[in-house]
């Protein structure tokens, strides 16, 4: 009996310390001029937004006298998405493709589901594309697509079924192959040629390029162009040279505001002028320096010899879109698993 | 001839051991020792200055406070926890008792990940409860709380699992002593049970604590991985290394290394002191 009390206080008092702990973490001190804006990104733009925030925080407080801060969330892009449905409280998501942000306007009605026509270029205020990273002094003599799949030739791409930047690199390949062969059927039996040169496949974008810098595996990493004009300078001046093939892809990373979170948060407002900041001149400029392409002409102008004019299919005119691309070469039983022999 | 029988087998033996005690040392050295180094190498590659800035990185720094601010909240709530289920499995008698230790094993046999997504499929917006929560503006998933209960979740075996065998083979005579000297229950605790498993329970506290700090997969999924808010020290070592700063990485990496360092020294220590008690008592 006497024992059981003893019991019952213990389990009270780790109650007690539970309910503490649950008080102390959701109440938040709210400052009315401080303004905490979120913004759930993918992996690769963290260099990008820790060069806008500061920018866009200065005009701002000029503009209105208010402070803001900002609360950064970088992860696979399908991740954050599949985060921000599942509660994570964005004011903006900044992500890689369209088809993330659509999940989310789909499955938890927290945005329109007309969201991309919000703002300028459809809702993509910077772009990139997809090119080949080779070693020094490019010793296999990479110059397009067509020397992927040459003998002893070992190419460096992630796995499309899960990794975002490894279906743009897929896809890129293939429009190499219905441009130069002329039919489906000739592109498929690149792309076919071309999984036969990967020696591993890694699971995201950030893992390929480690495999093929770090570790020293593979002649070509094919990349975003942002990741491989990253790579170049943070890992090894010098020490590798980026090939821009005759045919790529348009990459277009899309932004928008979680509408109802951040009338939630009473952000609205400076959510989605930080959102139209991105395609001020001074953030374009920002954008390009950070290796995205800039929207803006005279940026891009100014940075021509970085991004060389190529010639660019997109997914929306070329492969009808990414809800169809993904059903046709990604999913089960689709195009990607005949090639590679599963199912 | 006997001898010279008995004189090969010890020399065989030796031989044996030898091999025996190279190749353990030799595995050690190659999985544990080696990667070890190599942490403490790669974050003090560019020297020490590099590495103190590192570690002061306004994100760091969060994730460092982060870490040890769940491993204060979850270490003594599992240890009540743990006290009270292996109290209760080891004095009474009740039915469903194996049944309540299997649960107690239930976060060691499955995924992390999974401890991770049990969470949001509870707390997230679509969630059982979720909808709720959000109504009532209380956030625990890809917030603060989350990531407590996840661990608290992950590290609820360890006090249990080490205490319930100790307190088994304790049996329950002394308590019995006691209370019918008089005692009430607190004071059994206090005086004879507490003192019997004060060592088994440090250990069980220092595997804890180990595990809270160190815990990745099922806080990843909770996290939401918001730099300077929801990240803890694992999950910043993850993002550093993903940022090509691998002097940060390592540096972070290696304070957790020391870590486990200081935590395997004290379980040294304890396991000596645990032996010496233990066979002291019998």
């Amino acid at each position: 009996m006497i024992r059981r009390a003893f019991i019952t206080r213990m389990l009270t008092a780790g109650t007690l310390s539970a309910g503490l702990m649950l008080a102390a973490c959701s109440g938040k001190p709210s400052n009315p001029d401080a303004i905490e804006l979120t913004n759930v990104s993918y992996d690769p733009t963290r260099e990008l937004y820790q060069d806008i925030n500061p920018a866009f925080a200065a005009l701002w407080k000029q503009k209105t006298g208010k402070d803001v801060t900002f609360k950064m969330s970088h992860g696979g892009s399908g991740k954050q998405s599949r985060a921000i449905i599942d509660g994570l409280s964005a004011d903006v998501a900044t992500l890689a493709l369209a088809y993330d942000i659509d999940a989310i306007a789909a499955k938890s009605k927290l945005l329109p589901a007309d969201w991309q026509k919000a703002l300028p270029d459809n809702s993509a205020p910077y772009t990139s594309t997809i090119v080949f990273l080779v070693r020094k002094g490019n010793p296999k003599a990479i110059r397009d697509w067509a020397d992927l799949i040459k003998p002893g030739v070992e190419v460096i791409t992630p796995n499309p079924k899960t990794g975002g930047g490894a279906r743009w690199n897929f896809l890129a390949a293939w429009a190499y192959g219905r441009t130069a062969g002329g039919s489906e059927a000739a592109a498929e039996s690149y792309v076919k040629q071309l999984f036969a040169h990967v020696p591993v496949l890694d699971s995201g974008a950030r893992g390929a390029t480690t495999t093929f810098v770090e570790r020293g595996i593979g002649d070509v990493l094919i990349s975003w162009e942002n990741e491989a004009l990253l790579a170049q300078v943070k890992l090894g001046k010098g020490k590798f040279e980026i090939i821009t093939p005759s045919v790529s892809i348009l990459a277009e990373p899309t932004v928008a505001v979680i509408t109802e979170n951040a009338k939630k948060h009473g952000n609205a407002e400076v959510a989605d002028a930080y959102l139209r900041f991105l395609y001020t001149p001074e953030a374009q400029t920002a954008i390009a320096r950070n290796f995205y392409r800039p929207r803006d002409p005279k940026v891009a102008e100014q940075f021509k010899v970085q991004f060389p004019a190529m010639t660019l299919v997109s997914v929306d005119r070329d492969f009808g879109g990414w809800a169809k691309a993904q059903k046709t070469y990604f999913d089960d039983g689709g195009v990607f698993d005949r090639i590679t022999g599963q199912k | 001839m006997s001898r010279e029988t008995a004189l090969r087998a010890t020399s065989e033996g030796r031989l044996w051991q030898a091999l025996l005690i190279g190749g353990a040392l030799a595995f050690l050295g190659i999985f544990l020792a080696l990667p070890l180094i190599a942490v403490f190498a790669e974050a003090f590659k560019t020297g020490l200055g590099a590495f103190v800035l590192a570690v002061q990185t306004p994100d760091a720094l969060a994730s460092i406070r982060l870490t040890l601010f769940i491993a204060a909240i979850s270490v003594p709530l599992n240890m009540i926890f743990g006290i009270a289920a292996s109290w209760a499995i080891t004095k009474f008698e009740f039915s469903g008792k194996a049944l309540l230790i299997t649960l107690i094993d239930l976060p060691f046999s499955i995924s992390p990940v999974v401890s991770g997504l049990i969470f949001v499929l509870l707390f997230g917006a679509n969630g059982v409860v979720g909808p709720w929560l959000a109504a009532h503006d209380l956030k625990i998933i890809f917030a603060v709380p989350g990531i407590v209960l996840a661990t608290l979740f992950i590290t609820f075996p360890f006090v249990a699992r080490e205490l319930i065998p100790l307190m088994m083979e304790q049996g329950k005579s002394e308590e019995e002593a006691a209370l019918s000297l008089g005692a009430n229950g607190w004071q059994t605790f206090w005086y004879v049970t507490l003192p019997n498993i004060r060592w088994g329970l440090l250990y069980g506290v220092l595997l804890c604590n180990a595990r809270a700090m160190g815990e990745f997969g099922a806080v990843s999924v909770v996290s939401g991985h918001i730099r300077g808010e929801t990240n803890t020290m694992p999950l910043h070592v993850e993002i550093l290394y993903n940022e090509y700063d691998f002097v940060g990485a390592f540096a972070v990496a290696s304070l957790l290394a020391l870590l486990a360092l200081v935590t395997l020294v004290a379980k040294s220590v304890l396991e000596w002191r645990f032996d010496m008690n233990s066979g002291a008592g019998h």
